[in-house]
């Protein structure tokens, strides 16, 4: 038997924008076990759901992740206005479609560049990450925060999107659809690229299902769920249809979350066509008295909110279920085998967002 | 199929810049960006309700001494106070503050 050996991978990795620790276990080059330790960035944001009023804790939510921050405000909203029987306005529910699908161009956008930047092509990197600000600058355009959407709010939305200004965001998509073509074409076809992800990290159907991963992890082996089709916010009119790759490779991945953003872009025309005029919010009265889970689909898979109110201002508890935390398992058993060298770039295609994942 | 980044790359060479060369160059913010509060401090009832929402307690309202202070970098610009406030006197302006390197908080007073 060959002599085993531990590296250790993280906290601190050029790969990691955020603190993750993984013992590797290797035999020469080829690893054999990855044990993981999280924790280091524990902020402790379900607890404070005792001292915050129910209204106010939006904006603690959306401070959970920086990428994904929108939709972690909008299902807190869902889950307490399911509780206080609280009915949306169609607008609303159109916006919240708008930004989540904006906020999941942008991820992706972000998850593509890392990406490149993992296995070492830095122009593509640039690229990803010169077409995202244009989506930055267009969230920044309805909202006023550039990743901290801040406009979701129990029972509505915050601001509104002046018609005109959905038809110019639909037209700047346009023109960014064919950008993100021609990067996507580098991911997909370029050789060096493909040398990289082709065969890395095959998830197979049952284990990705038997682990209990979401998102585009899942999608990519085969398995068609997507939290969309449950129908929050506007898409119980607008169908969604899960992008699947049968492949599980770290391609397959890829190539998932590029088809989703095209899809995205797609959900936005849409919602352009559909979207009516209303009022944007109603008036929240009373408190939550009840337990909901809301499930929601972030970019990087299905995030579950669990609330439980007792009739009082504050919520009795709170519980997170993030996407990259059911993903961890998964990582693992892709981990096991792999080379030591596609150790980054395997970490990277499960999107690792670690601040949701510790709260 | 070598040439698929080097159409961008090449488009890329030619073509203005993305970036911007700031501070020669600032971009203008649009009419929604969250930047920094600013208060009426004339109309200001030193009610205290915006310091009991704010969710990361920058705020402190003395009603004796009728002063309304605030901690820029505690301020994470979440308009919270703005949408709560009785009399309207607090707007949040789409310019940035600018940079310190102390903790220093700006008070107000009715003068």
């Amino acid at each position: 038997m060959t002599k085993r050996t531990i590296i250790p991978f993280g906290p601190q990795h050029p790969v990691l924008p955020e603190p993750i620790h993984l013992d590797l276990v290797v035999e020469d080059e080829l690893v054999v076990e990855a044990i993981p330790r999280i924790g280091f960035i524990h902020r402790g944001l379900e607890k404070l759901i005792e001292k915050r009023d129910f209204v106010d804790f939006v904006y603690v939510a959306e401070r959970i992740c920086g990428i994904c921050s929108f939709i972690h405000g909008m299902t807190y909203c869902v889950g307490v206005e399911a509780v206080m029987g609280i009915e949306v306005p169609r607008r609303a529910q159109y916006l919240r479609t708008i930004w989540s699908e904006l906020s999941r161009i942008h991820s992706h956008l972000l998850w593509l560049g890392l990406t490149a930047d993992a296995f070492g092509f830095e122009n593509l990197f640039m690229n990803s990450w010169r077409i995202r600000e244009i989506v930055l600058d267009i969230i920044e355009e309805t909202t006023g925060g550039r990743v901290i959407f801040g406009s979701a709010k129990i029972g509505g939305v915050r601001v509104d999107i002046a018609p005109e200004q959905i038809a110019a965001i639909v037209k700047k998509l346009n023109k960014l659809e064919k950008e993100i073509k021609d990067i996507s074409n580098v991911f997909l076809k370029d050789p060096s690229v493909k040398h990289r992800l082709v065969g890395v990290g095959v998830l197979s159907k049952d284990d990705a299902y038997a682990l209990g991963a979401v998102g585009p992890v899942l999608r990519a082996s085969g398995v068609a769920l997507d939290t969309r089709q449950l129908g929050y916010a506007a898409f119980d009119e607008i169908k969604v249809t899960p992008i699947t790759d049968p492949r599980g490779d770290s391609y397959a991945r890829c190539v998932v979350r590029i088809q989703e953003i095209f899809q995205s872009i797609d959900i936005i025309r849409q919602a352009k066509e559909k979207i009516r005029v209303g009022p944007i919010e109603v008036k929240v009265e009373g408190t939550p008295n009840g337990e909901y889970f809301a499930r929601t689909e972030q970019p990087r898979g299905e995030v579950i909110y669990y609330i439980k109110g007792d009739g009082t201002k504050f919520l009795k508890r709170m519980r997170v279920r993030t996407p990259t935390f059911a993903n961890v398992p998964a990582l693992l058993k892709v981990l096991a085998g792999c080379q030591l060298a596609d150790v980054p770039v395997l970490v990277l295609t499960i999107d690792p967002c670690i601040s949701c994942t510790e709260r | 199929m070598f040439f698929h980044l080097a159409k961008i790359a090449l488009k890329s060479l030619f073509s203005k810049p993305a970036t911007r060369r700031y501070p020669f160059e600032v971009r203008e913010a649009y009419k929604h960006t969250r930047g920094q509060i600013a208060i009426e401090i004339n109309q200001c009832i030193y009610c205290g309700i915006c310091q009991r929402k704010c969710p990361t307690a920058a705020l402190a309202v003395d009603r004796q001494a009728k002063s309304w202070t605030i901690d820029r970098l505690r301020c994470i610009s979440c308009r919270a106070c703005v949408g709560v406030c009785p009399k309207s006197c607090l707007t949040m302006k789409n310019s940035y503050t600018k940079p310190s390197l102390n903790r220093r908080k700006e008070t107000f007073k009715n003068a």
